[in-house]
């Protein structure tokens, strides 16, 4: 892939990034930082490709070392979101049925 | 030896796999936004995950399996653990300690990169080398500032802002000399660039995330992490463009730039612009707050019991709770309080200020575990104009967000911050240990005013102790 395509990317998929957080409840604003944060665990893609590529200790160590944190950002990002949200999304009646329904 | 770049998923399913995978992405950060879809689009957001990483394995040249799922497996036990173990209280330090690993697996993958392209020999094209230094500098920004801020949170580091002589020359100074640094690795890229220089680089950008955040106070730090995690996310859109990866590249990017709004939308809700919370070091100023407070003034002290008097012959009551609330784990017996409260008729609201506690949302998310209806948390504009109706305001561990200088004193460093007005109550009881000042450093006038009575214990021992009195009156 050249530059330029990337590039381009890059700029669209910051107007996207921008344009879906708008009028954020103040509620929602650290299981949604805690979300994203877990979505940038992505990363954890570049350590597989390391790892899977490496020949030598060095690389196998730093790439382990990167993977293991990774998937931490990943499952410790995901999992904690869901706590919180778990915590105050049950609470509204009207909620309670969508939620179950979520759950399964 | 082939580039990293050469691996870059030319198939067709790959690259439709990868689209999905973001896809996703999109979607559930944008059903993160509403209340009653959030949970599903963290959900969303997951398997999109789960799809990118699956899709990875699947890449044609992938070997040393054993590192990998041992690597997969070590991380998801640890941050499966980490996540069920830790207490309610403890969740900003911990999506702190997320941000910072994440920002290491950037630094680290850009590191392996950098050594994969010398090791093949030829040159470098500044195209990968580039978002290589880029993410390898950010990443580890991004991993130390994160760890002051987790040990600032979780108390191992003083939560104060730190000062040290000429900090902010002595961080420009690094800044320049990271970049100055890149500048020569860049222009080295033809003849083997020097892999000491890249570490030493890696340790400046280190040096540099610390010092960024020692100097911020705790109570900046939601924004700090915000802003850090924005950070990691670019960092990890540059890790993308060097890997040649599209799914990093969107999912980095969308974390880059929502993390900004959210950054901001964060600063805005304390009224601090980004460049306050990072150059000026609240608290640095209490210069003026600290002589006033020099004064010996005279506070009312009340016990327990003549707490429960006032609150049970109220007819309506609202609690602001903060901080302190958390720290004590007080959130089950200050329920309890309410509960006795409303046997008795009372009418009992919760004021959640936007930043109350270490986060936005901090508090929703700990009186929700503690059962506490929904609809009785109320934001600060709702409850606000009800505060001159309201008998009895209960402060339990908060006290920069109900700080009246906030209002009336355009010199004080929390001047223009939007506050939950309880002094405008009837009668004000503030649950404290001591008088000591919040996270902001300054002294609270709330605790001098003649409606004010200090009830002097931690949070939880005092909650408990009104109930049980409300009880046998």
């Amino acid at each position: 892939m050249d530059l330029t395509t990337e590039i381009t990317i890059f700029v669209l998929a910051a107007f996207v990034g921008f344009e879906v957080i708008s009028k954020v409840p103040t509620t929602l604003h650290t299981p949604l930082m805690s979300q994203t944060n877990a979505i940038h665990g992505i990363v954890v893609l570049g350590g597989l490709i390391v790892v899977g590529l490496s020949d030598n200790a060095l690389d196998n160590a730093i790439g382990f070392i990167a993977i293991v944190f990774g998937t931490i950002n990943v499952v410790g990002g995901f999992m904690v979101t869901d706590r919180m949200l778990g915590m105050f999304v049950r609470k509204p009646k009207k909620d309670s049925n969508a939620d179950s329904s979520e759950d399964s | 030896m082939i580039s990293l770049g050469a691996l870059a998923p030319d198939g067709d399913l790959v690259q439709v796999l990868y689209i999905v995978a973001f896809s996703l992405f999109i979607i559930g950060i944008r059903r993160g936004t509403h209340p009653t879809t959030a949970k599903q689009g963290n959900m969303i957001a997951a398997v999109g995950m789960a799809v990118a990483v699956v899709t990875t394995l699947a890449l044609e040249g992938i070997g040393n399996w054993g590192l990998i799922i041992g690597g997969l497996a070590l991380g998801t036990v640890i941050g499966a653990v980490a996540s069920k173990r830790v207490q309610m209280t403890g969740i900003p330090q911990m999506v702190a300690l997320y941000n910072g690993v994440g920002g290491g697996a950037v630094a680290l993958i850009a590191w392996a990169e950098f050594r994969h392209e010398l090791a093949i020999g030829a040159e470098i094209p500044l195209d990968t080398f580039v978002p290589i230094l880029f993410s390898m500098v950010v990443g580890s920004v991004s991993f130390w500032g994160s760890g002051i801020a987790f040990g600032k949170l979780q108390g191992i580091i003083s939560g104060r802002p730190v000062k040290l002589p000429g900090q902010q020359f002595v961080n420009a100074l690094l800044l320049l000399g990271v970049i100055a640094a890149c500048i020569v690795l860049g222009s080295d890229h033809a003849s083997g660039p020097s892999q000491g220089l890249f570490i030493a680089v890696l340790v400046a950008a280190a040096a540099l995330g610390i010092l960024v955040v020692l100097p911020i106070g705790g109570a900046d730090m939601p924004v700090v992490i915000s802003l850090l995690n924005a950070f990691t996310g670019l960092s990890a859109a540059a890790a993308g463009i060097a890997l040649d990866n599209v799914v990093l590249i969107v999912a980095g990017t969308l974390v880059g730039s929502s993390g900004t709004i959210l950054t901001m939308e964060m600063a805005t809700a304390m009224n601090r612009s980004v460049g306050n919370v990072l150059f000026a070091g609240f608290g640095g100023a209490p210069a003026g707050g600290a002589a006033s407070g020099g004064e010996e003034r005279p506070v009312t002290s009340i016990g327990a019991q003549d707490a429960a008097i006032k609150l049970a012959y109220a007819d309506s009551v609202v609690i602001v709770p903060g901080y302190g609330m958390a720290v004590a784990q007080a959130q089950h017996a200050v329920k309890e309080m309410a509960g006795e409260l409303e046997k008795r008729g009372v009418n009992v609201n919760y004021a959640i200020h936007p930043v109350a506690g270490r986060m936005p949302g901090h508090m929703n998310v700990l009186l929700a575990e503690a059962d506490v209806p929904y609809e009785k948390l109320k934001e600060m504009d709702d409850i606000n104009p009800e505060m001159p109706r309201t008998d009895v305001a209960v402060v339990i561990g908060a006290n920069d967000v109900t700080n009246p200088a906030a209002k009336n004193d355009p010199d004080s460093p929390i001047a223009g911050m939007p506050i939950i007005e309880v002094s405008e109550a009837q009668q004000v009881i503030v649950i404290k240990r001591s008088l000591s000042p919040g996270f902001a450093g300054i002294d609270n006038d709330l605790f001098y005013e003649e409606n004010t009575s200090m009830l002097f214990s931690d949070a939880k021992q005092a909650a408990a102790d009104v109930a049980a009195e409300i009880n046998d009156l």
